[in-house]
Order: structure tokens, then sequence, then C-alpha cells
């Protein structure tokens, strides 16, 4: 175990872990919003998905000598567009789509950046480096939290809607498909800006974990957001915490710590359905 | 100029013609009940009505002033998730964002008229319990209150009847035949109980696999397909539907299509 204050040097504080402190609390507010909606419309397989094709683009930027989240961010919010349209309207079958199309992306990106010799400057990427982001990325992933979270804010009421009864929002002359299509964008933009700090590997756990552990506490929709964001933002402090002390990976330290709460959760929701028996 | 008028539509199940040459108009204050065995379309044309998927040939056009976005619709319960997280207040207020264009967020008006929609359904006290908790009538009529608060004008119930119990059964009805009688709303519903819709609907649509019917109530028991669906040998047996003692279809007919729907 590492002595904190030994590593918390001003120098450190100010130049690597304040920045990544607030780029990580910026995105990981984003995820866990996002998350709620992408686990109750049962389509958690779009995160994933969406980080493969994000992580076989960012092979083919570095390869191209491109800036990599410019390129990425665009590149992702089309493919959130397609995957949807694919899930929608596949006769394979949404998962399946999903996982052809995801799948052969990364795999053009890995065929790029080994044929220009670059597999080791992307293989952080897969794993995340939080504490090696730049000073420009964590303003750019600031910003984008930012823009993420103020047109989830705006759209709230419509974005339950469309998760809760999507047929009769549509019947009721809701513009599904354009609020469908929001949510693709504002995960996609999510899972880039994730992407970076936490690795392609384990964004979409970053969504899934907060949302799925507040759905084990809450009984309202709000309450579940809610609940997800304070979880989410916690479990990244501590995570980044833990990772500090153990020198371990952040992106890993984060999501066990996840775990460990979902796993609480399920404990206390199973205690509370125990001692209210016929209620549930 | 009616509510819907459907002239000469196609309704297609997969690839699967369903019906041809189909023409019926709703009009304002009507209370129409679709009925039909299973497979004859209903529940697709349920879908063609709410613009949830467009007629294959024909048209459906929208007249009388009514838009779509003024429209409530009463889904089959199992299209709803049962395990999500939402109170009963969430749930109604939802029915009113159709007409909400600009506005981000619920209006004072909008709490208001989910207010009294929930009143006037009896639910106010379950407003902060969580929708997947309630039973099935409870359901029912929270998603009914989310319903009437899309709507002022048009009511789609697509077979609202399906796994509730007799009493709540009856207690639909008379909710309907109050939002419809007191406030006025014009009613489509689909059912496969035609006892119940002969008795309380004004409009009968007979969609079957080889011949349809659309007319009045009266006219539907004295026509050919009427008597043979509604049965000519009836029993005198008290519908588990209707808090009416009339006729009611022989035990077999009726048990089987109730397996063969839920």
């Amino acid at each position: 175990m590492n002595d904190l204050s030994a590593i918390l040097t001003p120098e450190f504080v100010s130049a690597i872990l304040l920045p990544a402190l607030i780029a990580g609390v910026a995105v990981s507010l984003c995820a866990s919003l996002l998350g709620v909606s992408l686990v109750l419309k049962r389509c958690s397989m779009i995160g994933d998905g969406l980080s493969h094709v994000g992580y076989g683009t960012l092979c083919i930027a570095v390869a191209m000598g491109w800036a990599p989240m410019q390129v990425t961010i665009p590149v992702v919010i089309a493919a959130a567009y397609i995957l949807l349209r694919l899930s929608e309207s596949s006769r394979l079958g949404g998962d399946t789509a999903i996982a052809l199309f995801s799948t052969s992306a990364l795999a053009l990106g890995i065929f790029a950046s080994s044929k220009a010799n670059l597999m080791t400057d992307v293989s952080h990427y897969m794993f995340g480096s939080i504490l090696a982001m730049t000073k420009g990325d964590v303003i750019f992933s600031v910003i984008l939290s930012i823009c993420v979270l103020l047109v989830y804010l705006l759209f709230y009421d419509k974005i339950f809607a469309v998760t809760f009864d999507e047929n009769f929002a549509r019947a009721t002359g809701l513009n599904v498909r354009f609020y469908n299509l929001l949510i693709a964008v504002l995960t996609a933009v999510t899972v880039v800006l994730g992407m970076m700090m936490m690795g392609a590997l384990l964004i979409s756990s970053l969504m899934i974990f907060p949302a799925v552990t507040a759905m084990r506490l809450c009984k309202r929709f709000s309450g579940v957001v809610m609940t997800s964001v304070i979880v989410s933002v916690g479990c990244f402090l501590l995570g980044l915490l833990f990772s500090l002390m153990f020198d371990t990976s952040v992106g890993a330290s984060v999501i066990l710590v996840n775990l460990a709460v979902f796993m609480i959760a399920s404990l206390i929701s199973v205690l509370l359905h125990r001692a209210r028996p016929g209620k549930g | 100029m009616a509510y819907i008028t459907c002239q000469d539509i196609t309704l297609r199940y997969e690839a699967l013609t369903v019906q041809e040459h189909l023409s019926f108009t709703v009009e304002k204050g009507d209370y129409l009940c679709i009925v039909g065995e299973n497979g004859s379309g209903k529940s697709t044309l349920m879908k063609c009505l709410l613009g949830l998927k467009s007629v294959d040939a024909g048209t459906l056009t929208y007249g009388d002033g009514l838009k779509r976005n003024e429209i409530g619709y009463l889904p089959q319960q199992s299209q709803i998730q049962r395990s999500f997280p939402a109170s009963v207040r969430e749930v109604v207020l939802s029915g009113c964002l159709n007409r909400r264009l600009i506005h981000p967020f619920y209006t004072k008006a909008d709490k208001a008229r989910a207010a009294e929609q929930m009143e006037c359904l009896n639910i106010t006290a379950l407003a902060d319990r969580c929708y997947r908790e309630l039973s099935g009538g409870q359901q029912q009529r929270v998603l009914l209150a989310r319903a009437l608060c899309a709507t002022q004008k048009l009511l789609l119930l697509d077979e609202p009847l399906t796994g509730l119990d007799p009493l709540v059964a009856t207690e639909l009805y008379a909710i309907l035949r109050h939002i419809h009688e007191e406030h006025g709303i014009t009613i489509i519903m689909v059912t496969h109980d035609v006892e119940c819709a002969v008795r309380h609907a004004k409009t009968i649509l007979h969609i079957g696999k080889h011949e349809s019917f659309f007319g009045s109530c009266a006219d539907y028991e004295k026509s050919e397909v009427g008597r043979r669906f509604l049965g000519e040998s009836v029993t005198q047996e008290h519908c588990s539907n209707c808090d009416h003692g009339h006729a009611h279809l022989p035990v077999q007919a009726d048990g089987g299509e109730r397996e063969a729907e839920t």
C-alpha cells in the first residue's frame, strides 16, 4: 500500500489529479444518467457495441495520425444511429446485429493499427488512462459532459416516457425516433469520453452498474436516476482513491467498487423483501 | 367528416394478408368495439389506427379536427415492462407530454390535469406507490388515467380485459361508460368478448377471415355473421365480464378463444 501523503505532492495534485478528478466526475455523471435508460430499455448491449466501434475508430485515428477524440466522436455517433436502426428492424435480432457490426468495426481498427505497427500506442485505450489525459482532453471532456447533462435534463420527461412505454409515446404523437436517437447520441459521446479514462473494455459497465444498483433500491424513476448518479460518482471517487493507494488501474478499481456496492444493494433489497413479506 | 375514415384498407401480418377491402368510419361520440376471431387482424388494425404501422393498401385518414397528438391509448398489459421502477404519479403525468411541444418541464396545468384524472379513477391514494407493486386492476386504472391525460377526444383500448378478474372488468366497463357519457370521449376498443361488446358499444366492427360487418349493435345482432359469432344456441349464463345476466356463448367456444388469447 502506498503512502498517500508521499504521492499527493502539490504538483501531482494540481497538474494530474485535479483535472482527472473533474473529468472523471463529469463523465461518471453522464454515464450513470444514460445507463438508467439503456438498462430499462433493455439495450445495455448498445453501450458495449459502441465502445467496440469507438476503440476501432481510435485505432484507425492513431494509425492515421488524426486527433483521436475529435475523429472518434462523430464516427461513434453515426454508429449509434446505425445500431439503433439495426436493432429496430433487423431480421437477425438486435443483439446479434450489434455484435456483428461492432466487432467488425473493432477488427478493422486493430487491422489498421497492427499494419502501422502501433499496437502498443493504442493498447492504453483498451484499459484507459485517466491520469495520463492531456489538459485539452480534460477540458473537452468536461464541456461535452456538461452538454450531455443539459440535454438530458431538458428532455428528462420525454426520456422517461420513451423508456417506460415506447408504443404509448409513439401512439400519442411523440417523436419517439428522435428521442431514441437523442439517447443514442448522448450515449455515443459518453462512451468515447469514458473510453479515454476507463478504457474500452470497462466503459459499458460504468454505465450499467450504477443503474442496476439504483434499481435495487428505488421505486421511482426520479429516485433511480438520482441514486444512480450518486452511486456512480461515489464509486468513481472511491475507485480512484484505491488505485492511488494500491497502485492499480483506475478503471478496474472503479468497476470493482461498483461491483461491491451492487452486491451490498442487492443484499439490502433482499433483506427488505424479507422484512415485508407479500410485497414486491 | 369523421374522426377516422378507413377506405378499402388491406392489413398484413408479416407476409400474411389478414384483411382486404375493409372500410369503416369512426364518428365523434361513437363507442366502437372491434371484434373477430384470433388471427383476423384486430391487433394489426389497432396498430394502424394508432399510427404504429401503416396500412398496406387503401387509405386511413384522421378528420374532424383530430390530430395525432390528441389520442389516448390503453395498451395490452403485457406490453408494459412489469419491473419498471416508476411511481404512479410519474406514469400518469407522462400522458400529458403530447400536448407540450416546447416547454421542457411539466407545467402546473399538466400536474392539475394528472391529479384530476387520478381523482376520477380513484387512484389518488396510490400516487406515490410504485407502479410494479400494484395489482392488475390498479395498474389498468393507472394506464387509463395516463391515456385520459393524453386525450379529450378519442381513446383506443387494446384488449383491456385480458388478465383481469370479472369484478375488475365490470368496474372497467363502468368507468368507460362514465368517460364516454360524461366527458364525451369517443371510444374504440378491441376485444374478444363479443357479448360485452354488444352490450356496451354503439357500433360494432366485426372482422373475420371470410366476412366482415360494420354497423350498429342492433343490426349486428340481427346479421348472419353476428348471430353466428354470438352463438345461435345460446346458453343462458352469467357473463363473467358483465354484471348483466345476458346470453352467453357456449362454454367450449368461448373458453377456447380465451385460452388462445392469453
